[in-house]
């Protein structure tokens, strides 16, 4: 399997006009974001009148989830940082509006204009430090911030991301929360590898009955190849995964060792954490006695 | 960019008070038609700075616009064809955003601000 994205470049870069292009002629992609939109948007719950909404696409990429949005009628706002992939877009002649932007800047919109946000497979991005001047705490700070105010009150943002790690669906969880969102994880699909699939339900504004989380699909192990087909009765409660009691780590007899803790460190380093400088001392077994 | 985007956007710039609304300079404007909803110009009515709305419009050469607007003109179909050309079929295609604090310029190409912030706007 190919490495993850995130880890290969930053995303003006990875994003090319060659990745660009690639990434929106693929009929696979361009069928799996759509239904990461339709699911997004039936998870955004926006009042069923026929009424179209302004609807914020961040990290819009080349207009294949903002087509989604188009479909059913809404108008919207799409934000993102690669020229090439907006090129695309312009190509394509989506409907909505584009702006070429860095979501981990914070957005500049108005207060509470928004009715709604989603973003499908790019927030897991702001997790890395790509440069010396990025960290990943304080851009999930700006971003979630920054949404939150633009959001009409009782607003929601849906974002389907594929965080590395439990500790990076943390990291982004408790951003969301410290912005003052309200909501949690729904996981479709929990029991398959492949065809798992997360999305953060946010609120926005005080808690309600409409700050429920939603319940997962599949999640009786239901049969995924069909998810598209998935049984609307089928869905029970959402697992929120922050709860999943966290695998034990083996431990071999020697212990880790000096390298493992330095590329520990650093790996913690380019989350944004705090971490003590290395030195002789680092990783060096401690004497029997004191 | 449509004015419904401009009316949204301020400028994000670090200690920026006030980023609302950006100065348009307008190099090309260009003209889409698309059909127009009533219940979607009354949602987005009662959300529009109109004044910044007015002005945005008359800096992409369209003059129509009233100075000032309620809610009532939303039963005018004469009214209604105008909000809906200037909010919806309008575009900003090449020119400017422009910070109304800093005078910091963001450039708009093929339609497209580019809002990104340098290193020291964060
Ligand atoms: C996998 S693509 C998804 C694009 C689109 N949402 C879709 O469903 O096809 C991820 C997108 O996130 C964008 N992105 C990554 N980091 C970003 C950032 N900091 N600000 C804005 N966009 C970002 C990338 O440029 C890329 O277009």
């Amino acid at each position: 399997m190919a490495s993850r994205p995130e880890l290969q470049a930053p995303p003006e870069i990875f994003y090319d006009d060659a990745e660009a292009r690639k990434y929106t002629s693929s009929s696979r992609i361009i069928d799996i974001q759509a239904r990461l939109s339709e699911r997004a948007l039936e998870l955004l719950a926006l009042p069923d009148d026929g009424v179209p909404r302004l609807l914020l696409d961040i990290g819009c990429g080349s207009g294949l989830s903002g087509e989604t949005l188009s479909d059913n009628g809404h108008v919207w706002i799409g934000l993102d940082i690669s020229p090439s992939m907006l090129n695309v877009a312009l190509e394509r002649e989506v409907d909505g509006d584009l702006l070429l932007g860095d979501m981990g800047q914070g957005l500049g919109f108005r207060s509470g204009v928004i009715d709604g946000a989603i973003s499908i497979s790019a927030v897991q991005w702001l997790c890395n430090a790509d440069k010396s001047s990025h960290e990943p705490r304080l851009r999930l700070k700006a971003f979630f911030g920054s949404l939150y105010r633009c959001l009409a009150r009782g607003a929601r943002a849906v974002f389907q991301v594929y965080p590395e790690s439990v500790a990076q669906r943390e990291l982004i969880l408790t951003s969301a929360m410290r912005a003052g969102f309200a909501g949690g994880v729904v996981v479709d699909y929990p029991h398959s590898t492949k065809s798992r699939k997360e999305y953060l339900v946010l609120t926005c504004g005080p808690p309600s009955i409409a700050t429920v989380v939603p319940s997962g699909k599949g999640e009786d192990g239901e049969s995924c190849s069909d998810d598209s087909s998935a049984d609307e009765g089928d869905r029970t409660v959402s697992i929120s995964d922050r709860h999943r009691p966290r695998k034990k780590q083996k431990v071999n007899k020697k212990g880790r060792g000096r390298e493992w803790v330095l590329k520990k460190k650093e790996q913690m380093r380019r989350k944004g954490n705090v971490v003590p400088p290395d030195s002789k001392y680092t990783a060096r077994k401690r004497k029997a006695r004191f | 960019m449509r004015l419904l985007t401009h009316n949204m956007l301020s400028s994000n710039i670090k200690g920026v008070a006030n980023g609302f609304p950006l100065r348009i300079v307008a190099e090309k404007v260009i003209e889409k038609p698309v059909e127009m909803n009533h219940d979607f110009l009354k949602n987005m009515f009662a959300k529009l700075d109109w004044k910044a709305f007015v002005d945005a419009s008359r800096s992409l050469g369209y003059v129509e616009l009233p100075d000032e607007a309620d809610a009532s003109m939303l039963e005018s179909s004469e009214f209604l064809n105008k909000f809906h050309h200037a909010l919806l079929e309008l575009h900003l295609e090449e020119g400017a955003l422009v910070c109304p604090e800093t005078g910091r310029k963001f450039p708009v190409n093929k339609g497209i601000p580019n809002m990104l912030l340098h290193e020291d706007e964060v």
